[in-house]
């Protein structure tokens, strides 16, 4: 039963996420609605750490060091990809509050 | 290090991605709450590297090197204009990173005497049928939006059964695996089988409602990776996937609200095939259309005190937010209030046009939402139609037969004059015709919207 036990606390969490997740995201304004998911996005790269673990194994076989590898390859484009997209996004929104009326083109 | 000080400093890794997201709640701090997100991300990889790196590192180190310099350089390379595809890439990558972590962690756990708790088997039955779709899905997603195949749906006889049949088998395969049956081939037909089903269930979904199927995919892999922390009984994994989860379920219900569809339908109405009776009908009414030059256009722009700009997908694609926004400027200078409309679905990510016009540096107050640019249409002179369509289909207000009956629309026919920018008379992406354009207050001017911008603001100065 003791693996139950983690479950159950594993699925607590997952709740707990849920609404946290929520509560978090319904303050953001439609202006930013792309920047939020292309933020999400990367912060799912976060498999990355679980791409490693498996990698990182000892005594793994073949099929595993393939699979692992793949993993970890297609994890860091994802966390790399994603925090820049978002940063050339967010970049883009910086410096709104300066009066407008830019030189004339 | 122990496994306790790992997972406290997972636990700052957490803080740091809610943080984050909170930081997004306003623009002035967001790319900070980024920065903050990145650094957490950061913290998370060394604390992971340190605990695992004495194996293969070099495997580690070479396989990071091989993703992330694939995903700075096609980050920095992309235009904003094909941000949409870029998002769905990253977030394809990151569902088939789940799906094989699954795969590596049954095969570790199986060879007997082999019994995955319940907890892991739970994780891998689960997070390979999700990433997996997530995976195939946010390909063929990003295939329809690098135009790499076409943007209309693809439809044939029996399609839902076929799905329905494949995403099945996918769940039965996987139910069993959660259930404890331990046999390798059942996580590989889950796989498969899953990937069949992510292709074939975004195919038939039109360019138009990408924005929904973006976040919704986006939503699988945070979950996918939620239950990838499942089989490595690994907190951060298990919140930071969840968080985006219920963030991308959320977003995709807002979106779908803005059109007054429900998921389901958007999902698999198959929305956007040209219904032949539609288009016979819309031939048969034959109304007519003006259309007008550059020149004509300048001068109603020139002498209007409000020009509102609708901009949509045609936008992108033309790449044309700077040039309107150069237009805008000379009109202000001319003593014309200017304001943009942004539908909540235009383009094809939730907030695209948002994100192209503030490329353009255009400042943000200008940027109008629905509700707020709606009362505003009967005191506007000119109300200029970019690369949007169905956004302002009055069809959606006044004819019950037409598929977007009931989608809260724009109501630029409140303006005095519409210009409607367009390529030509081919219906927009939903392949719906479009009853605006015949509407008498309308001109057409067509083009590439680039070029008419263009042309227009040579017009303009010379005036």
């Amino acid at each position: 039963m003791i693996h139950n036990t983690i479950l159950v606390f594993e699925v607590t969490i997952l709740v707990l996420a849920i609404f946290l997740g929520i509560e978090v995201i319904s303050k953001v304004p439609t202006l930013l609605h792309t920047p939020l998911m292309s933020g999400t996005n990367a912060i799912h790269g976060v498999v990355i750490v679980g791409a490693m673990i498996v990698l990182g194994q000892p005594d793994k076989s073949a099929f595993t060091w393939v699979v692992g590898f793949a993993a970890v390859v297609l994890a860091a484009a994802n966390v790399v990809g994603g925090f820049v997209v978002t940063d050339r996004m967010l970049e883009m929104f910086k410096s709104r509050e300066r009066p407008k009326k830019p030189d004339e083109t | 290090m122990s496994y306790n000080l790992a997972n406290l400093l997972y636990l700052i890794s957490i803080v740091s991605f809610i943080l984050a997201l909170r930081f997004l709640s306003n623009p002035a701090h967001a790319r900070r709450g980024n920065q903050i997100g990145a650094a957490g991300m950061v913290l998370a990889i060394v604390v992971t590297w340190v605990r695992v790196g004495s194996t293969s590192w070099w495997a580690i180190a070479i396989a990071m090197l091989i993703g992330g310099g694939f995903g700075a350089v096609a980050a920095r390379k992309v235009q904003m204009t094909a941000m949409p595809q870029m998002v769905a890439l990253f977030n394809g990558v990151g569902g088939g990173a789940a799906a094989l972590i699954a795969l590596a962690e049954l095969h570790k756990v199986l060879p007997p005497p082999g019994a995955p708790t319940a907890d892991i088997s739970l994780g891998i039955g689960l997070s390979a049928l999700i990433g997996a779709i997530s995976f195939a899905g946010s390909m063929v997603a990003f295939a329809k939006l690098q135009e790499l195949i076409g943007g209309r749906p693809i439809t044939y006889a029996g399609q839902q059964f076929v799905n329905g049949a494949i995403f099945i088998t996918a769940l039965i395969c996987s139910i069993a695996l959660v259930a404890g049956v331990q046999d390798e081939w059942l996580l590989w037909v889950t796989i498969l089988a899953s990937l069949a089903f992510g292709v074939l269930f975004v195919l038939p979904i039109g360019g138009a409602d990408m924005p929904v199927v973006i976040s919704l995919l986006n939503a699988f892999t945070g979950v996918a990776v939620a239950l990838g922390g499942f089989e490595l009984e690994n907190n951060l994994l298990i919140v930071a996937g969840m968080l985006v989860g219920a963030s991308g379920t959320l977003l995709t219900l807002m979106m779908a609200r803005a059109m007054n569809r429900s998921v389901a339908n958007v999902l698999f109405g198959a929305f956007g095939q040209v219904s032949e009776a539609a288009a016979a009908v819309a031939a048969g009414d034959g109304g007519t259309v003006r259309s007008a030059t550059a020149e004509d256009v300048a001068v109603m722009l020139a002498y209007a005190h409000k020009v509102v700009f609708v901009p949509g997908y045609g936008l992108a694609v033309a790449q044309a937010q700077h040039d309107v926004r150069q237009l805008a400027d000379l009109l202000e200078a001319k003593g014309v209030e200017v304001s943009y409309a942004i539908h909540p679905v235009a383009g094809r990510m939730p907030g695209h046009m948002n994100v192209l016009l503030a490329e353009a540096n255009v400042p943000y107050p200008q940027l109008k939402e629905m509700d707020e640019a709606n009362p505003e249409f009967s005191r506007t002179d000119v109300a200029m139609v970019v690369g949007a369509n169905d956004v302002v289909n009055p069809d959606a207000r006044n004819n019950q037969s037409s598929p977007i009956y009931g989608m809260p629309i724009l109501n630029v026919d409140d303006s005095q004059t519409v210009v409607v920018l367009k390529r030509s008379m081919n219906p927009g992406f939903a392949g719906i015709e479009n009853p605006l354009f015949y509407n008498p207050k309308t001109v057409m001017l067509f083009g590439d919207a680039k070029a008419s911008i263009d042309q227009l603001i040579a017009d303009v100065k010379n005036l």
